[in-house]
């Protein structure tokens, strides 16, 4: 695990391509956030100054859209990443293959939720500047760090991963700290640094995503196989992919999430659902190991004894348990993983996915967070496509 | 009259549940009907013809739940709606809050690691898929489901004789496994007489029986009704029969069926004869000839009796009838000539067919020993008539007689008021997942039918018996203190009704035609044991079940003290059709 520029390490990463959460989606299409996003992200490159030279840009096809998932890469909500953007370097060890994803801004007006004020971009800077280079050189004394092992400790600790990460970025923070205390930073800036970890519950959520990322890659492009791959959300559509049928993308029209919204705000004011963390749910954590965060329920509206049911129900549509992801309250029963589209349609139960929820104007940010299922479509069409190919 | 529908989108529940909540909500003051179905094509005609169309009804999809009532009043209508919609998501509180109820066998079976038997009574077009899973899944089946095809039948028979596991059904209602009643089942004592039966209420009548005669069973398997057919040839039967002749708790066994197709039969003969305990063979409608451990029985209390006698060496037997045919014929006018059975149990209805013909002569049915005596319509008894009230004709969108006296109670009082109808033969049928207190719901009626015919200068004999135990549920005494009270001349058996009824109608003058009756015989090869290791294990201990389908069933296990999981179980893939198909290709 480490940290570079995405246009040195994201393969296929160009000047002019700005990467997105979900399936691949024309300016035309996309909602609020994902346009505010990317007008935030090209003027974070300096290609543009304002929204309007930004929209210009777009509309003059001087920009080119393609998904994260296109590139080995993820990112929360828009999961806007540009090439000058840090990003997380995950590798899978046993597979060889390596994932990326963009660095979290934290809480409040953030680009991943579609905002771009000059105290966003501000704090992108920040970011891009200080905080990565620093992060980068710890993680190289710390000799990386094993992801794998710290999302088992965070599942036993009140995470799920997806949602909940206060123990994760604990964790996280905990395992750094004495390195960033030796990579020369002034103590103003390791105090910013530190107050990073202490204050952002989300520290942790981008590198466990490209955990996530690197896993479900390894799975992919399994010949039959029926093991959904990749679930992700560009703010317009739901897609899923599947590890037997290729590169192909099933979407259909993503749901607003159902959940709690920040005072002021209410379903109105709520984009469909979008972001690529449904890797977490893909890779068997998130709401699919939601019997280990009962501290969350309320975003499902329920109890401990909901937050277990939440997981055992995902058994039914998974084909394994991962023995490496304990859950206490099921007595250690490893998380449901592996999702099989057969499953799925033959139950009729749809993947649980936790997410934020982002407001459907772009400049706004998050305005809550709750539950939402994809579309049974995606997977009705996936297993047409499968039938197709087993004649 | 005002009418007020609802439609909830996507929203299951199996057909017992909705006629459950049907019923209840049509009892409520001022509601004269209410529909609960799910919005197929089909339901949606019956509830235009019922005069319960409403705005929306015509939009509705096959997977959508249609609620309507028509009441006296707007508010009447909406009340009885939302008492429905109450009554059918109203829920077991189980005791440790676990709020998850398992969506598949599997998931059940996790959940209840001790399950040995899956009950299964989903729909019959995917009632396949269901058993194929608890068979993967090393348990044992009772299929209670009916509409199943045959094709599936025999896969899953071949399964489960591959495995060694006991493949109880399609279409069996009937079981008793170490101790627990499962289906529509009585309460009985345990003993040493164990029975394989093709025929639901034949084994109700036989365990019964042999409960009031002082015996007790081992355990009563059941095989649906199928399994003796040529095509399924036994192998349920098979299964069963070397499970109890190897069973150490079992000293008789007894075998119920109406008549099998004669190579299958000669096979299972040929089977039991070889057994090494006695085995009292009871074809309903056939003559079995005597061969090694096999004796016959020519009616289901005969087949008690003889399982009673050689359980305990003495000599067992009902008490006679007291009353007196004579008597009753001598007060029929000259106009009632005809015999009418009314049965809920499809056993009993054509035990009494066969046993009524070679006297009587012509007897129609809606389920006829011979296809020349078919009624036609059902609705219209034609001379002397017995009817299976729990046949498909009768059960279109309606529970069974066994849950809901309704209809039955209807041609009860259709036939009282034929002046050629000399005399009704009913039964009562009682045990676990049957109505709480079907004479209750009877005896009013017979009361005022017999009544009514006074009036019109006829007599109307009544006679009837209960299927049942003092033990179960309903109390077999009360409920037949019950019938007796109303005018019902009550038997001890069915068979013992059937004779009664049949001697007042010849003592009235009836024809005497003696058709000769089926002979079976043992084959003179017996067929080679099946391999059925876990069955013994099964019999060994007491059951636990994994419910798939009616809760009714998991709630009578409950009561029984019996570990149950219902599996909440949905149809797959929404019951879209061709998405069951792909499923099936690609699991193969």
């Amino acid at each position: 695990m480490g940290v570079g520029r995405a246009l040195d390490l994201i393969p296929g990463m160009a000047p002019d391509l700005i990467l997105h959460a979900g399936p691949p989606i024309t300016w035309e299409r996309m909602s609020g956030p994902l346009r505010g996003a990317i007008i935030g992200g090209l003027i974070l490159e300096g290609r543009a100054d304002t929204e309007a030279e930004a929209v210009a840009l777009v509309e003059r096809g001087e920009v080119r859209f393609e998904p994260c998932h296109h590139h080995a890469a993820v990112g929360p909500m828009a999961g806007v990443t540009t090439a000058s953007m840090p990003v997380y370097i995950i590798e899978n060890r046993a597979g060889g293959n390596r994932a990326y994803s963009n660095f979290n801004e934290g809480y409040g007006k953030v680009l991943r939720y579609g905002a771009y004020s000059e105290e966003v971009l501000a704090r992108l800077r920040w970011i891009n500047g200080v905080l990565a280079p620093a992060v980068g050189e710890a993680l190289q004394r710390a000799g990386g760090l094993d992801v794998k092992a710290l999302i088992a400790q965070q599942l036993t600790m009140g995470d799920e991963g997806h949602n909940r990460n206060r123990a994760g970025s604990a964790t996280f923070g905990r395992l750094l700290a004495p390195h960033l205390a030796r990579v020369g930073l002034a103590p103003e800036t390791l105090e910013q640094v530190l107050r990073y970890f202490a204050d952002n519950d989300l520290a942790v959520l981008n590198p466990v995503m490209a955990a996530c990322k690197a896993t479900m890659d390894a799975a992919h492009g399994i010949a039959g196989s029926t093991v959904v791959t990749c679930m992700a959300r560009n703010g317009t559509d739901f897609g899923i992919r599947v590890s037997g049928l290729g590169d192909r993308w099933f979407t259909a029209p993503a749901a607003v999430p159902v959940g709690l919204y920040f005072p002021g705000f209410s379903s109105a004011d709520a984009n469909p659902d979008i972001g690529d963390s449904t890797i977490t749910e893909t890779a068997g954590i998130g709401a699919f190991a939601m019997a280990a965060a009962p501290a969350i329920v309320k975003f499902v509206g329920g109890t401990p004894a909901e937050a277990a049911a939440a997981t055992l129900e995902m058994y039914e549509i998974t084909v394994g348990e991962n023995p490496a992801f304990g859950l206490p309250p099921l007595d250690f029963r490893g998380t449901p993983t592996g999702i099989d589209i057969r499953k799925v349609v033959r139950t009729g139960i749809t993947p649980r996915i936790n997410t934020g929820i982002a407001h459907r104007m772009p400049g706004v940010g998050q305005v809550g967070a709750g539950l939402v299922r994809p579309p049974m479509a995606c997977f009705e069409q996936a297993l047409e496509a499968m039938a197709e190919m087993a004649k | 009259m005002t009418i007020y529908g609802e439609i909830h989108r996507s929203t299951y529940y199996d057909s017992v549940a909705l006629m459950l909540a049907q019923r209840e909500a049509r009892d409520l003051p001022g509601v004269e009907e209410v529909g609960v179905v799910m919005a197929t094509d089909a339901n949606k005609e019956i509830l235009r013809a019922g005069g319960l169309e409403f705005p929306g009804l015509e939009g509705a999809r096959a997977d959508d739940l249609a609620i309507v009532a028509r009441a006296a009043t707007e508010a009447g209508a909406q009340a009885a709606t939302a008492f429905a919609v109450q009554a059918l998501t109203r829920r077991r509180v189980s005791a440790t809050g676990d709020a998850y109820r398992p969506k598949t066998v599997s998931s059940a079976a996790r959940a209840l690691p001790e399950a040995t038997i899956a009950l299964i009574s989903v729909p019959g077009r995917f009632a396949h898929s269901v058993a194929r899973e608890a068979l993967d899944a090393g348990l044992h089946v009772l299929l209670f489901s009916d509409n199943v095809p045959i094709e599936h039948e025999i896969a899953l028979k071949a399964q489960s004789r591959e495995q060694g596991l006991l493949m109880m059904g399609p279409d069996c209602g009937t079981a008793i496994i170490g101790g627990a009643a499962l289906g529509f089942a009585n309460r009985v004592r345990a003993g040493r007489i164990g029975l394989v039966g093709a025929a639901g209420t034949g084994l109700q009548e036989v365990t019964s029986l042999i409960h009031r005669l002082g015996g007790g069973i081992t355990h009563a398997i059941g095989t649906g009704g199928r399994d003796l057919s040529s095509a399924v040839g036994g192998v349920t039967m098979l299964a069963g029969l070397r499970a109890l002749d190897l069973d150490p708790g079992t000293d008789v066994i007894v075998l119920v069926s109406k008549p099998p197709a004669p190579e299958v039969a000669g096979g299972i003969l040929a089977a039991a004869a070889v057994c090494s305990k006695p085995v009292v063979a009871a074809f309903v409608g056939a003559t079995v000839e005597p061969a090694g451990a096999v004796q016959g029985a020519a009616t289901l209390e005969e087949a008690a009796c003889r399982a009673v006698q050689l359980a305990r060496g003495t000599e067992a037997s009902l008490p006679p009838s007291r009353s007196l045919p004579e008597g009753e014929a001598r007060r029929l006018s000259a106009e009632q000539r005809y015999l009418r059975g009314l049965y809920s149990g499809g056993t009993l209805c054509y035990e009494a067919l066969v046993l009524l013909r070679p006297y009587l002569g012509a007897v129609y049915s809606n389920s006829p020993a011979d296809p020349a005596e078919a009624l036609e319509p059902v609705t219209r008894s034609r001379e002397h008539t017995v009817i299976d009230m729990g046949g498909d004709e009768f059960t279109q969108g309606r529970l069974h007689p066994m849950l809901d006296p309704t209809l039955r109670l209807a041609r009860l009082r259709q036939e009282a008021a034929d002046p050629e109808t000399a005399i009704v033969l009913l039964d009562v049928v009682l045990g676990y997942a049957a109505h709480p207190d079907p004479a209750g719901a009877l005896a009013p009626v017979v009361r005022e039918v017999r009544e009514q015919a006074s009036r019109e200068g006829r007599h109307l004999a009544v006679v009837g018996s209960v299927c049942g135990t003092d033990d179960d549920p309903q109390g077999a005494g009360a409920q037949r203190a019950a019938l007796v009270e109303a005018g019902v001349l009550v038997e001890e058996s069915n068979a013992q009704a059937v004779r009664l009824a049949r001697l007042i109608t010849e003592a009235r003058g009836a024809q005497k035609a003696r058709p000769s009756q089926k002979i079976v015989a043992a084959s003179a090869a017996a067929p080679a044991w099946p391999e059925i290791g876990p069955i013994s294990a099964l019999l060994g201990r007491r059951p636990a079940v994994i419910n798939v389908g009616l809760e009714l069933f998991a709630e009578s296990l409950q009561a029984q003290g019996v570990p149950v999981v219902s599996v909440d179980w949905q149809p797959p893939a929404g019951g879209k059709q061709h998405l069951l198909d792909l499923l099936d290709k690609l699991e193969g």
